[in-house]
């Protein structure tokens, strides 16, 4: 199997576009999160909160490409173009059969069908449908349109596990790079806000809604005052490719895919329990060959929920005990669902190259997480190793060991 | 409403659907190989041609032998003028 290292990452989020906006509202401990007009007047909806991306209309995309495009193929377009520009991958490599894209979101675009059933239901008729419409609302919507838009001629695949999405590209990706069937792979998720994500999470008492009227206040992941998910947009777009192939072109490797998860809990399709997280987070480190003692921080999935977070604190401590530093992203970004995965993974990279660790914001007192080793204020910390969880609604867990790459290795 | 009118109306919703740019939209323009527009567009053009003008645009001869902006102008012409004889003759 050959070893599978990231080349190139692009981030669209709350905090802005770039990798580099990420980082810097990371780091300076801002909150992506606003009250928005969106979500007033919805009978029965409760959050009023989400952390929307501003500035990103995808107007440079020849509209030949742009016509297909909903704001989530737009985000991953514009991630997918940062990753490749860092990544020094030329158009004749992308139009390469052996170079593939596994690109999903947790569903097709809902704008683009509620779009096509405010024209569809009023007559039961299809005569004022857009032609490109479907092609915003089929389940790889931004695979296909990332596709077409780039040239990509290899493998183009989209899974789609909610929450989990983003990592399970990184992993399959991965996967199929390792066994030789790609050589070079854009991968990652996007998402884009609809009140359908926030309505579902409060349908199931898991979205926030007691910080509507202070929404830099939520969500708050691990805190003993939290309340639940804040729903998000973005996409998180990484080039994978194989360490052989990175190193003779002389890219810069920056960290490795070393080993990846992807485990089912059917006992409750809303709520992993803490055997399942940990199963799952024990099967990456077997795939990766790496004990759990070397493992330094642990990016967690924590998205605020009451259940949620306390279940996977239970398990990394079961797993890990209080060695790594452990932190999550969601204070800051909120759930960007489908998007977090690789949003965060190329955060948990920054943190590797640059030895410090951000904390998890909007956290005061934890009980649940009182065994671990809350990431409380930046620490600066080199490392080597890190893990990263993702669970998504359906029972689909995810965990990703990430590992900082050395010419010695 | 006078042909005039009726040619900048369809060229105005052309433009705006199609981000157009209103110096190359010459009779001559081929929609093709000037405009750059395809066969999806195409389905496009007649919805938003059907809704400017009220009228039913249905895959005849000669709907699928337009080629230029020209083309479709005289086409449309043609339809509005029946459309308003129909009119004509109802009232």
């Amino acid at each position: 199997m050959r070893r599978v290292v990231v080349t190139g990452m692009g981030v669209v989020s709350p905090l802005g576009i770039g990798v580099e906006a990420l980082m810097e509202g990371l780091m300076a401990n801002r909150s992506g999160i606003s009250r928005l007009e969106v979500l007033e007047g919805i009978g029965g909806l409760r959050p009023r909160l989400g952390g929307v991306v501003k500035g990103c209309d995808g107007v440079h995309i020849p509209r030949k490409y742009r016509r297909s495009m909903t704001a989530m193929s737009i985000f991953a377009a514009v991630a997918a173009s940062e990753a490749l520009a860092q990544a020094g991958v030329d158009y004749e490599r992308l139009s390469h059969s052996r170079t593939g894209l596994c690109v999903g979101s947790t569903l097709g675009s809902a704008n683009a069908l509620q779009t096509f059933f405010e024209q569809y239901l009023p007559a039961t008729s299809i005569e004022s449908i857009r032609s490109t419409e479907f092609f915003k609302i089929m389940n790889h919507t931004c695979a296909a349109n990332l596709a077409q838009y780039l040239g990509v001629t290899g493998r183009v695949v989209a899974p789609s596990a909610a929450c989990c999405t983003g990592c399970q590209t990184v992993g399959l990706a991965a996967e199929f790079i390792a066994s030789g069937k790609q050589d070079l792979m854009l991968c990652g998720g996007a998402e884009e806000l609809h009140p359908l994500a926030v309505g579902t999470f409060d349908i199931l008492q898991a979205a926030s809604t007691g910080f509507n009227e202070n929404p830099e206040s939520s969500p708050r992941p691990f805190d003993d005052a939290r309340d639940g998910i804040v729903c998000a947009e973005g996409a998180g777009i990484l080039v994978l490719e194989a360490l052989d192939s990175a190193l003779a072109r002389g890219a810069t490797v920056l960290g490795e895919v070393a080993g990846f998860a992807s485990t089912a809990d059917p006992g409750n399709p809303a709520s992993p329990s803490p055997q399942a997280i940990a199963v799952c987070m024990r099967a990456a480190l077997d795939d990766a060959g790496i004990a759990p003692a070397d493992v330094s921080y642990v990016n967690a999935h924590a998205t605020g929920t009451v259940l949620g977070d306390a279940a996977e604190a239970e398990a990394i401590g079961e797993v890990f005990g209080a060695g790594p530093l452990v932190s999550s992203l969601k204070g800051h970004l909120g759930h960007t669902m489908a998007a977090s995965g690789t949003i965060e993974i190329a955060a948990c990279l920054e943190m590797m190259r640059s030895g410090v660790i951000v904390p998890t914001r909007n956290i005061l007192t934890s009980s649940c997480a009182c065994k671990l080793r809350l990431a409380l204020t930046a620490e600066r910390m080199s490392f080597t190793v890190c893990l990263k969880n993702n669970f998504a609604l359906g029972g689909v867990n995810t965990a990703i060991v990430l590992r900082k790459h050395n010419d010695e290795q | 409403m006078t042909n005039n009118e009726i040619v900048e109306r369809i060229n105005r919703v052309l433009a705006t659907e199609f981000e157009l740019d209103p110096d190359v939209m010459r009779p001559s323009a081929s929609f093709k190989d000037d405009l750059g527009l395809d066969s999806l567009d195409a389905v496009d053009m007649v919805v938003v041609l059907e809704q400017e003008f009220k009228f039913k645009i249905t895959k005849t001869e000669s709907f699928q032998n337009i080629r230029t902006l020209g083309d479709l102008h005289a086409y449309i012409l043609a339809r509005w003028a029946e459309a308003s004889a129909a009119q004509g003759c109802a009232a």
